[in-house]
């Protein structure tokens, strides 16, 4: 009998090449994203040093990061050297032979997008990418974790990383999420309850009710916000739903293979009894939507509250944190986030820019328009979802309601030179981060998910959808 | 790689909660596709008046004078959080830092501090900051000595000081295992052969 493992001790022990040194493993690496930002650069690197790619097949390249999302685009950029990172990084991709999903690839988009959806990311891989929000796809059950560019040059040299093994910690989510609230809620309601350093360097295992009824998009978004917990990554075993998402996507595997793959995929939970270095239960009933009001992620509410006291915070924080968010966003303790009026409503990102995102925030635009005065932008996760998108009518509905309907990208998530929100603009966001100056300088952030975005964009303040009035009193 | 064996340095202190790596250096200040180019970019939004400006904002202890050429930098806790952009580190040894002291780092910096041969020290930068003049770190002992001889020791994993005390390229480490790694791929393609997307190669696997 083996001691019980949980998944994390699986995968890694299926990866584990050698022990190197005298406390670090080398660790297989199964499948390597790059894109344009950060990848470049490693691949540059590592040609300057003399070496190649030791298995170009495993490695995928896009272009999310720098590239515009406006109608038309083209390797020119907005921002102002941004065509030398697209083009440096499809020359370096084109001559290592690496898969590359290029502009005007159907299946170019966000890195942790695409993976998902073209089946690279699969249950039981491991897969890097230099980009922190990796973590995401440990949705699908895999081994993913973000890398710097050197580690990212090490893994596309030696097909391994050397790795101290992080301790794992299970977050088991009970109940139910209340209808309304949604996976973007809940990485903010934890986020709230354990802070920003909450899972510093731990392996995150997501478990409970909660998460099994979660669809595999939704665990994508949660998933996402494990690196804003200083995790090292978060991993949802692979279950039924996982094995119905995987299902003939273009790089899973097919026929005899898909049988083997499956039958392994089910050997990949975690055993009863298996130890945690921690454990820590969230109760989803208690979940609200929410909306964050300073710079740091952890600084988050439910919707209808106010700023929050310094002695009323639930995760560790500093006088001096608290002074400078409220500082920095212009607001004071006792201020009611949903009457302040916003400048602007972006829906997009890597934590939600999939159809399932877009449907519910359709939803609820559609037969209204946004506020006067507010920019609001809407930026698919990929060339896939546009398309999707578009299939179903989407756009036609974020069009009609006021928002501008944009290409595949990263775009105004973050702020690299080219377009931004202004100074002191409050934006409401679907995107991660609220740090300082992320989406422009000086611009004010608010996290929330798709669907307040939306609710928010119309009513031209914070508000939850259950803010709106109905369609038919609109109609009167 | 430059190792790292002692370092007497002034400290500058920047003791702040989530300093994150937007802030080491904006994404803006990452003009093209290198590691160098990056020193006048660090703490951007922070040390100069104006957004895009280079006119240093005296307000900010990165322009105080009395920390000119310090090497050594205090930070808050989970510093380096955010963006697992390298170039945070690239920045910050460019402009001469050595060796980061904060409470906690997140972990993606911190890896990528020990990629280039800057030492992460996590420890209590607050009493470090409130004695007067150079501290004296010592990665083979794991101490830091402030100007009043008071010590502070603190822990660094094995594979980490060995790398940042001779200065090793982990790559060429690994490469010495090639035909360990091969024969592990071989292996394993055996035992999951859809985990391997291209034809089996000269490299076994």
């Amino acid at each position: 009998m083996t001691a019980p493992r949980t998944a994390f001790d699986k995968l890694w022990d299926a990866h584990r090449v050698a022990g190197v040194g005298e406390d670090a493993d080398l660790i297989l690496i199964d499948r390597i994203l790059l894109h344009e930002r950060t990848g470049g650069i490693a691949l540059k690197s590592l040609e300057e040093s003399g070496r190649a790619v030791a298995d170009p097949a495993q490695v995928f390249v896009t272009m999310d990061h720098v590239v515009d999302t406006l109608p038309g685009r083209s390797d020119k950029t907005i921002m102002p050297t941004g065509t030398q990172f697209i083009t440096e990084t499809r020359a370096a991709a084109q001559r290592a032979g690496l898969t590359l999903f290029d502009l005007g690839d159907p299946r170019q988009g966000i890195v942790h997008v695409i993976s998902p959806e073209q089946g690279v990311i699969l249950p039981g891989l491991t897969l890097v990418c230099p980009d922190s929000h990796t973590c995401s796809q440990g949705a699908l059950g895999g081994l993913a974790w973000g890398i710097g560019s050197s580690e990212a040059e090490h893994a596309l040299a030696t097909s391994t990383l050397r790795m101290q093994k992080p301790s794992v910690m299970r977050i088991t989510v009970e109940g139910s999420l209340p209808l309304g609230t949604t996976a973007k809620d809940l990485a903010l309601h934890i986020l709230r309850q354990i802070g920003s350093s909450g899972a510093r360097g731990h392996m995150i295992e997501y478990a409970g009710p909660a998460i099994a009824e979660m669809e595999i998009e939704a665990r994508l978004t949660l998933c996402n916000m494990a690196t804003e917990l200083a995790a090292f990554s978060a991993i949802i075993p692979p279950d039924e739903r996982t094995i119905a998402y995987v299902k003939d996507r273009p790089f899973a595997p097919k026929g005899a293979d898909w049988d083997r793959a499956v039958a392994y995929w089910r050997t990949l939970q975690s055993d009863d009894g298996a130890i945690y270095a921690r454990e820590v239960t969230i109760d989803a009933g208690a979940v609200r939507p929410m909306v964050s009001w300073g710079t740091s992620p952890q600084q988050a509410v439910p919707l209808g509250e106010a700023v929050p006291a310094l002695d009323a915070e639930i995760a560790p924080t500093t006088a001096d944190a608290h002074a400078r968010a409220l500082d920095y966003m212009g607001l004071s303790v006792g201020q009611r986030l949903d009457t302040l009026p916003i400048d602007a409503a972006f829906i997009g990102s890597c934590t939600n820019s999939r159809m399932s995102d877009l449907r519910r925030a359709a939803a609820i635009l559609a037969g209204r328009h946004v506020a006067p005065g507010v920019k609001a932008i809407c930026v698919p996760g990929s060339s896939a979802v546009k398309a999707a998108a578009e299939a179903e009518g989407l756009d036609r509905i974020f069009l009609n309601a006021g928002f501008e309907w944009r290409e595949a990208g990263c775009s105004m998530c973050f702020f690299a030179g080219g377009e931004s929100f202004g100074p002191e603009e409050r934006v409401i966001s679907s995107t991660n981060r609220n740090f300082e100056s992320r989406q422009g300088p000086r611009t004010r952030t608010h996290l929330a998910a798709p669907e307040t975005v939306a609710a928010s964009a119309i009513m031209g303040r914070i508000a939850a959808p259950a803010d709106l009035p109905t369609l038919s009193e609109v109609d009167a | 790689m430059t190792p790292f064996t002692t370092l007497r340095s002034l400290a500058l202190p920047l003791i702040r909660d989530n300093i994150d790596t937007d802030a080491i250096i904006p994404s803006r200040e990452m003009k093209s596709v290198a590691k160098q180019g990056l020193a006048d970019g660090l703490f951007a939004g922070w040390r100069y008046t104006a957004i895009g400006g280079r006119e240093p904002d005296p307000s900010f202890v990165l322009n105080d004078p009395r920390y000119a050429g310090a090497s050594i930098l205090l930070g808050g806790v989970n510093f380096g959080c955010g963006s697992s952009r390298e170039h945070a580190v690239w920045a910050l040894a460019e402009y001469g830092f050595r060796a980061v002291i904060a409470p906690s780092f997140n972990p993606i910096f911190r890896g990528n501090c020990i990629r280039n041969g800057m030492l992460p020290i996590e420890a209590d930068p607050t009493p470090l900051a409130a004695v007067e003049g150079p501290l004296t770190i010592d990665l083979e002992a794991q101490t830091v000595v402030a100007a009043d001889g008071s010590a502070t020791r603190f822990e660094i994993e094995p594979e980490a000081k060995l790398m940042l005390l001779k200065g090793l390229d982990p790559i060429d480490l690994t490469l010495e295992r090639s035909d360990e790694i091969t024969a592990f791929r071989a292996r394993d393609r055996a035992a999951h052969p859809w985990h391997y997307l291209g034809a089996p190669s000269l490299q076994g696997a």
